[in-house]
């Protein structure tokens, strides 16, 4: 079967890339566009690791087709800092220690900051909600919390 | 696989009805990638429809609201209007798995999915809300509650397509509820699932109700003995145990590791009993 010729933006630029008709969005970023950011888990939707924003909405790549994303605007992790410069989300993290192994944390800190986008001021109930489809093996989820709240918290004072 | 995006329900009904091999409609694709993924399915042919407009749309019609098929569980949740008319509906949607699965799940996939633990559905039936369902000889309308026959089988034909969902004119007095039960707080399957609509009169008692259960027997069902509880009560205890006990004995559950036949039999009492304590407040105010 012919591939389809797939145009789209991804964090802000537009590319274009061959797809298979099965093939997945998550593969498609990493095996044609090279952006190995988004990380693969359980390619089954429950643990957020190749969590990306598709037109500002919040969806696993793994469930979606590379086809899928014809004339969409893409956002993964690899958008997220401004050159040397890391979001605010990404300094958090690493002073709160909110990860350890760091395969989860591209899906944590996308959805995080789709969430901050959303709601720039979430309570602790309303993060931890957001965040349940992201699954974490190593820190026991708080110091994430913590590190998303901590973030709000100045992206707001900024 | 063949990948199809049409732009017309005639486009996407002529593509599955000519299909030789397996075809399957794409919508939110949140239930039918992990089945390709798990070599569940293997289909010849995927059509997405999501680039039909009526799929994608939520329009207000005849007093009540039309939903596509195809629009996502966090647009229902935005809509501006929609959850002050049928909460119900809105928060059995959005119980449907993560933040990411609701940015794509839809209450089409999630009937068409065929499983009898799917959240919308009870909540649809409990609406009374009607599929619009098109296919190659036309459109014709049923109820919810008749278009699962049993686990992944549905009674629509080859090539015809929900593309949207009826709820009908909101009533004075009337409001709905859903409420499920998993064993923890957020991501996993209905151990049991209760949707009911009633409407209120003007003495506080309800008269009219529906009241719809899932995940305890082969499809979601209608319990219409349920219902009759309610009749004329404003939920006093006897009308609340009554109720407990039709909705039990409407069950056929599964044992599986989620929950014994028993615990669901009584589960399935013990939501109806809160769904309808809900659905009755809300009620009183709209």
């Amino acid at each position: 079967m012919a591939k389809h010729h797939i145009t789209a933006t991804v964090n802000g630029d537009p590319v274009e890339f061959l797809c298979e008709p099965q093939e997945t969005l998550l593969d498609a970023l990493r095996d044609q566009l090279h952006l190995t950011g988004t990380k693969e888990g359980c390619s089954t939707g429950d643990c957020g690791a190749c969590s990306v924003t598709v037109d500002d909405r919040l969806v696993c790549s793994c469930l979606m087709l590379g086809v899928e994303a014809d004339g969409k605007s893409i956002s993964t992790i690899e958008g997220m800092a401004q050159g040397d410069e890391l979001h605010p989300l990404q300094q958090k993290f690493l002073e709160h220690a909110a990860l350890q192994c760091g395969i989860c944390t591209p899906g944590f800190l996308v959805a995080a900051k789709a969430l901050l986008d959303k709601k720039p001021d979430p309570t602790e109930t309303e993060v931890r909600y957001w965040l349940a489809g992201n699954l974490c093996r190593c820190t026991g989820y708080d110091k994430i919390v913590r590190a998303v709240l901590d973030a709000a918290a100045e992206l707001r004072g900024a | 696989m063949r990948y199809e995006a049409p732009s017309s329900l005639e486009q996407a009904v002529g593509l599955l009805a000519a299909a030789t091999g397996d075809a399957r409609v794409l919508a939110g694709g949140t239930d039918l990638l992990v089945q390709m993924r798990t070599d569940i399915l293997n289909p010849e042919l995927v059509v997405d429809i999501k680039h039909i407009p009526e799929l994608r749309e939520v329009k207000e019609e005849a007093g009540g609201f039309r939903i596509g098929a195809a629009v996502t569980g966090a647009e229902l949740k935005e809509h501006p209007r929609l959850k002050s008319v049928w909460p119900g509906i809105v928060e059995a949607a959005n119980l449907i798995g993560s933040t990411q699965i609701q940015g794509r799940a839809t209450m089409g996939g999630n009937l068409c999915n065929g499983s009898p633990a799917a959240d919308s559905v009870p909540a649809l039936i409990a609406a009374g809300a009607k599929a619009s369902v098109v296919g190659s000889h036309g459109r014709r309308e049923i109820a919810v509650e008749d278009v699962m026959l049993a686990p992944r089988k549905l009674a629509l034909a080859k090539g015809e397509i929900i593309a949207s969902f009826l709820l009908p004119a909101k009533v004075k007095g009337s409001a709905d509820a859903y409420l499920r039960f998993i064993p923890r707080t957020e991501m996993d399957i209905a151990v049991v699932g209760c949707g009911i609509a009633l409407t209120v009169d003007a003495n506080g008692a309800v008269s009219r109700a529906r009241v719809a259960l899932g995940a305890v027997a082969a499809r979601p069902l209608l319990v219409e003995e349920a219902a009759r509880a309610l009749l004329g009560s404003k939920l006093e205890d006897a009308a609340l145990n009554k109720l407990d006990a039709a909705a039990g004995a409407a069950c056929k559950p599964i044992d599986d590791k989620r929950g014994t036949k028993e615990y669901r039999i009584k589960v399935a009492g013990v939501l109806a009993r809160r769904a309808a304590a809900i659905a009755y407040e809300r009620a009183r105010k709209a």
